[in-house]
């Protein structure tokens, strides 16, 4: 699936929104009185962006990689991530999760192949958070667009930041951002995965490409085409239906928790302020 | 109407100044686009912004200080608007009139009515007064725009006459894509219009972001239609994820650019302009002349009775 309209509502000027990007890192974590940031690096294509991203924004000495794999991650991961904190010189940490995730599991030897990944990704959570104390650094985001839309991540793990860079821009966009950036052909190169298990990707977990996806979700969402447009466009009506619906299916993750509310002014509702207030 | 209940509706907005005889033509003008970055509801931080910038531009020779849109206050105010809302008597207003001395000052403010509705507003204030106040007639509310929410509507669009600058208009940020309001200014024969904004950056695939190609070609359109000068001045900074992006411009009105400020960073970039310029390019290209106003008024009315007949 090819369209040109959707290929050109997918066009970025990469420049553009490095400076773009850049600028907010510096900004968002200055207001609040910090000077630098944590992320959690995989090798992927998205963390490694955000972690190119931080280390131009607030230099390399204020910006804390953390690895943490669990027994299942791929060599790969590892040895990208190493890449790229030997190629930026930022700080890093290893803190591999596997004693306490199989510790946890040794109770729940039936639990799910998903279970077990999100808490992986959780557990990973709680370890950015800890160190983003000690290091006295906000935790960087690095879900993505696509992601986001689609619901392909753990809320309250990978879902969880103090800022996201990279979450208004699809993974394809996100390609473009990372070749301009200049990351590792090997980064570059490899298939999408969560390294969520054994052999694991995305796209095989999702069911379609990122390239065709994001290419209808950024006509659906941001274009605000219908669904029978969609199809005179040349998209599949199943795809279409499917995509959609697994959007709406997946708003709660986008969404703080719903209050019961019951006074005049409830917590984001009628009690509204910016998150940057009085910065 | 609800709203003619409200004195400082009914009463004059400008504080009226004789108008020269004749254009003045006397040597350049120096303007100052003040690209700042206000702390969000914060507005003692944001007055000290003022004063400083204030008398950087002064000793720079500034003839009129401008500064953006909600320059005294942030964006993104939501339940914070009456926390920061001021009378246009206020204090200080007041200091930075009086801080300006002789130089002219526009300042984008959150205005109480003595009715207590609030208004997204500027001020223009020259030799310590406050001369003029333009509340915003068209408050974006769709997409990212939340402003009829929190904000009332300016009943008024005009223009109002000064002493160096000639007749002086002034809209705020979305008045500006509205053609009725460059109509409306065009009719009132501005020489300066003066449009202060808080545009936050969407459109990235291009050379710059999308809605500051969008600007650069309004201020040069209407510089070049109204043949008057156009001060634009935009804020920079980010709230909540949003970014501004500067880009505040001086656009003669032969719609060549006089002077830029850069993209997404703070600057105050002082620039001269010569209204002897408007005379050159009213004799090129007349357009104002030659604008039927009376016809215009007439179409309007007709289709005023078959939009709203009965």
């Amino acid at each position: 699936m090819q369209t040109d309209r959707a290929r050109h509502a997918l066009k970025i000027n990469p420049l553009l929104v490095e400076s773009i990007l850049c600028r907010f890192i510096c900004n968002e974590i200055h207001r609040t009185g910090f000077r630098r940031g944590v992320v959690g690096l995989s090798g992927g294509i998205d963390s490694s962006t955000v972690t190119f991203l931080a280390a131009k924004a607030l230099g390399a000495e204020n910006v804390l990689a953390v690895t943490m794999p669990y027994k299942t991650s791929s060599p790969a991961t590892m040895r990208d991530s190493r890449l790229v904190i030997e190629g930026l010189g930022v700080r890093t940490i290893d803190a591999p999760i596997t004693p306490q995730i199989d510790a946890y599991f040794a109770q729940f030897l039936d639990a799910s192949r998903m279970r077990r990944a999100n808490k992986c990704a959780r557990e990973r959570m709680t370890i950015l958070y800890d160190h983003s104390a000690a290091f006295e650094g906000l935790v960087l985001g690095t879900s993505n667009k696509s992601e986001l839309l689609l619901g392909y991540g753990t809320l309250f793990g990978d879902m969880a930041s103090a800022i996201n860079p990279v979450g208004d821009l699809y993974k394809t966009q996100l390609y473009d951002l990372a070749c301009h950036l200049g990351l590792p052909p090997s980064i570059l190169e490899k298939q999408p995965t969560g390294d969520l298990w054994e052999g694991q990707t995305d796209e095989d977990e999702l069911g379609f490409r990122y390239a065709d996806v994001d290419q209808l979700l950024v006509l659906m969402v941001d274009h605000r085409y219908s669904a029978a447009q969609l199809v005179r466009e040349g998209f599949d009506a199943e795809m279409v239906s499917r995509v959609a619906e697994r959007v709406r299916r997946n708003h709660y993750k986008r969404r703080m928790p719903i209050i019961a509310k019951l006074s005049h002014r409830t917590m984001d509702r009628d009690f509204r302020y910016a998150r940057d207030w009085g910065t | 109407m609800a709203q003619a209940t409200d004195p400082t509706l009914v009463s004059p907005v400008t504080q009226p100044v004789a108008a020269p005889a004749v254009m003045p033509t006397a040597s350049a003008l120096r303007v100052a686009l003040v690209q700042m970055a206000p702390v969000l509801g914060n507005c003692k931080a944001n007055l000290e912004l003022h004063l400083n910038a204030i008398d950087a531009a002064r000793a720079r020779g500034a003839d009129l200080i401008v500064f953006p849109e909600l320059s005294l206050t942030g964006y993104f105010l939501r339940d914070m608007v009456p926390d920061v809302a001021l009378a246009r008597d206020a204090e200080p207003i007041r200091r930075m009139a009086e801080a300006a001395a002789d130089a002219a000052l526009v300042v984008g403010f959150v205005e109480e009515s003595s009715r207590h509705r609030f208004y997204n507003a500027a001020f223009f204030a020259d030799e310590g007064r406050v001369r003029h106040v333009h509340r915003k007639v068209y408050l974006p509310t769709y997409g990212l725009f939340d402003e009829k929410r929190y904000f009332a509507a300016g009943e008024r669009i005009c223009a109002f006459d000064t002493a160096r600058f000639g007749r002086v208009g002034i809209l705020v940020c979305e008045d500006f894509w509205h053609l009725s309001a460059i109509t409306v200014m065009q009719a009132e024969e501005v020489d300066v219009l003066v449009c202060i904004s808080n545009s936050p950056a969407r459109g990235v695939s291009g050379e710059h972001v999308r809605t500051a190609e969008t600007y650069d070609r309004l201020t040069k359109t209407v510089a070049e239609m109204l043949g008057a000068w156009v001060v634009f001045v935009h804020r920079v900074g980010f709230e909540d994820g949003l970014c501004f992006w500067g880009g505040s411009c001086l656009v003669a009105p032969d719609a060549s650019v006089v002077a830029q400020a850069p993209y997404f960073d703070e600057a105050l970039v002082v620039a001269s302009f010569d209204p002897a310029e408007l005379r050159r390019q009213r004799i090129l290209t007349p357009l104002a002349r030659d604008e039927r106003l009376l016809l215009t008024i007439e179409e309007l009315q007709r289709i005023k009775r078959r939009r709203y007949a009965d």
